[in-house]
């Protein structure tokens, strides 16, 4: 279970001032859903995950992460969450079975369990044969079924992506999306954040629409539906968001 | 803090920096050949000096003696130097060392000693200048040696010794141990060359294990495992100290071999040569390659603090960087910090006291001299070594601190 109450994170930057990444966002994903966190770029959806995920803290507002609060039990937070983001990169150095077990490590687990547990995750996610070899030489497939394997070693109950396809050939991304759908049947809390709005529609639960840190519509995508009198996820958020600035002439 | 933690970070740390290649060549490959390199460098520079001026006779000018055959005749006789005849320029062929030096026999010297009255001769030299300084005293040898013949020869018609006018001689005798000798010519460099490698052996990974990780992205990665900030810095800490270490350790290594192998095998080649100078010689390459081992070992005493400190400083530094490149633009500048200090130390002159002591880098280059050569000042060393500690301690808690900042992890 997620909880965000009224979530806000500003930064202190020396050209820009004060930038408020995130503002007033609050929301709930219950264990089973996924929720979708959805925005354009530079709308606050990477800030928001990684608060959640306690590698920044809240400026204000507070949220409960698999009944931890994320401000006071950062670290019982982090045991239980499992992040995925395309700027979480592997130890090029590391073999794939190397790597799962320092993660694991790292996570409180037994090496017996790792051991088991790298067995099993090798065998769904077809990883027998590059178990061994170091993953500076794999490809992009061989790499994210490996990252794959590193935010499930000690079998999180939340999982969060943060554009996780973003930069990745169709087939790469369509593994990515079998992959959240099935940590949804296995009823893990998934939140997804992305700007594609037809990974929306394919995956989610439940929407969230993100502009300028704050979220400005939210809801299944039948209630939006009806709430904007739009059937397309496009236009809902163009509705949502307000119309796009005029080009410059 | 979490010591399991703290040891698996610490053990996937080091088995990721031993498969790179490039902190190999830091750490083994540069210190076995930097260390032989400049010990063979500095020895072959101070024997092909010491050989050079040894080696040539000098060649010094005779002014005046026309009327004086007796002393001339024994000065062209003297085998030591080249006697040439007077030319007037020869105040500046000393200076502009195309002449090493010029002696200057009063006229009817050797009537003025047949008469039993004395003399007084001048020689004209380049202060300071090596081979000068070698003529001007190959010059007194013969003026000494062909005055006491006349003495003896005054002696001797008075019915008296040589013994009558000399009641005793003075023998000086070197009681300093080889080390000693050897501490003061080689032994400035050799504690600095440690520092320096303990400098260099953690630049590599102090860059590699903080902007080189945010750069290729496994920083997020890492922070999002359950791992705390703490455990996590430490771990990266004790991995850059002991590729630092490391590089000690094998230039240690690589200056035994060297020292243990090429010092004799130096000697016994000068010394095969022959003759005075090359005798000489070989004794100085024995003492300057013979170091008190002991004094060594507090070397690396003093090292080890100051290796935290490197370590710990040069994380810190290179965490605040968003990839490696802007890390070392932040680092390199700091060799400069290392070296100038170090260049202080082994100027002459300058000696430990307990103001240089609480200076870090100078201190230990100014004491090492101090250890190689057998000497141990305590108070000193205490001191040293106390301040190195504090150094040390604040530079890993500053290193904790600025892991803990998220505008250095996540910087946009
Ligand atoms: N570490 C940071 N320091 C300063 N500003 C930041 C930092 N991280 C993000 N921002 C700013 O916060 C805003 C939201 O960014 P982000 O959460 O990355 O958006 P998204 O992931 O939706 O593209 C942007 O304006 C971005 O420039
Ligand atoms: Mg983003």
């Amino acid at each position: 279970m997620i909880e965000a109450r009224a979530l806000t994170k500003t930064f202190r930057d020396k050209k820009r001032g004060e930038i408020r990444a995130v503002d007033g966002v609050s929301f709930r994903v219950e264990p089973g859903q996924i929720y979708g966190l959805l925005g354009a770029n530079g709308a606050g959806k990477t800030t928001t995950l990684r608060v959640l995920a306690t590698l920044l803290q809240p400026t204000a507002g507070g949220a409960t992460v698999a009944g931890f609060d994320i401000a006071r039990d950062a670290q019982e937070v982090r045991r239980r969450v499992g992040f995925l983001a395309t700027s979480t990169a592997l130890y090029g150095r590391l073999t794939a079975r190397e790597t799962l077990q320092y993660f694991g490590r790292l996570n409180g687990l037994a090496d017996a369990e790792i051991a088991a547990r790298t067995q099993r995750l090798a065998a769904e996610l077809d990883m027998h044969e590059f178990l061994d070899r170091r993953c500076d030489k794999f490809s992009t497939g061989m790499k994210q079924k490996t990252s794959i394997a590193r935010t499930l070693i000690h079998d999180p109950a939340v999982m969060i992506f943060d554009e996780p396809t973003l930069g990745l050939d169709i087939m790469a991304a369509r593994t990515i999306v079998r992959f959240v759908r099935e940590c949804r049947a296995r009823g893990k809390t998934v939140i997804y954040s992305t700007h594609i709005m037809s990974e929306v529609e394919k995956l989610c639960d439940r929407v969230g629409i993100i502009h300028g840190g704050r979220l400005l519509a939210e809801g299944t995508l039948p209630e939006l539906r009806a709430r904007y009198g739009q059937q397309d996820l496009e236009e809902i958020f163009v509705a949502a968001v307000g119309p796009p600035p005029p080009l410059a002439p | 803090m979490n010591l399991a933690n703290i040891l698996t970070v610490y053990g996937k740390e080091l088995r990721d920096m031993l498969r790179d290649r490039r902190t190999l060549i830091s750490m083994i490959v540069v210190p076995t050949v930097v260390m032989p390199g400049l010990i063979a460098l500095v020895v072959a520079l101070m024997v092909k000096t010491t050989r050079d001026a040894a080696a040539a006779v000098p060649t010094v000018m005779l002014l005046g003696g026309e009327d004086s055959p007796v002393v001339t005749a024994a000065l062209r006789a003297h085998g030591g130097l080249l006697v040439m005849p007077e030319k007037p320029d020869w105040s500046a062929q000393i200076s502009e060392k195309r002449l090493r030096a010029a002696i200057k026999i009063p006229s009817d010297f050797d009537a003025v000693i047949a008469r039993g009255e004395s003399a007084s001769v001048q020689i004209y030299h380049y202060a300071g200048e090596l081979r000068s300084g070698n003529a001007e005293r190959e010059l007194r040898r013969f003026l000494d040696g062909h005055r006491d013949k006349i003495v003896a020869a005054r002696l001797a018609e008075r019915g008296l010794t040589p013994a009558a006018i000399r009641p005793f001689e003075v023998v000086a005798k070197n009681v300093a141990p080889a080390e000693k000798v050897g501490g003061n010519l080689i032994g400035g460099i050799i504690p600095y060359m440690f520092l320096l490698l303990a400098f260099v052996g953690a630049m590599y990974p102090a860059m590699d294990l903080s902007a080189g990780e945010k750069e290729r992205g496994t920083m997020e990665t890492i922070l999002c495992s359950s791992v705390a900030r703490l455990d996590l810095v430490l771990g990266k800490f004790l991995t850059i100290l002991t590729v630092s270490l490391g590089t000690v350790a094998c230039s240690l290594v690589s200056m035994g071999l060297t020292l243990a192998i090429g010092g004799p095998l130096l000697a016994h080649k000068i010394s095969g040569g022959g003759g005075v100078a090359a005798r000489r010689g070989a004794e100085q390459i024995t003492a300057m390659t013979t170091l008190d081992p002991l004094g060594l070992l507090g070397v690396l005493g003093l090292v080890l603090p100051m290796a935290v400190l490197f370590s710990a400083g040069l994380f810190t530094l290179s965490l605040l960087a968003r990839n490696f490149k802007e890390a070392q633009s932040y680092v390199s500048p700091l060799t400069i910090v290392i070296i100038l200090p170090a260049v202080i130390g082994m100027l002459p002159g300058v000696e430990l006291n307990a103001r240089l002591a609480l200076v870090p880098v100078l201190n230990v280059s100014l004491a090492g001299k101090e250890l190689v050569s057998g000497a141990w000042p305590w108070g000193h060393l205490a001191l040293i070594f106390g301040s190195s500690c504090v150094y040390a301690a604040l530079a890993v808690a500053l290193a904790v601190r600025t892991f803990n900042r998220e505008s250095v992890l996540f910087r946009a």
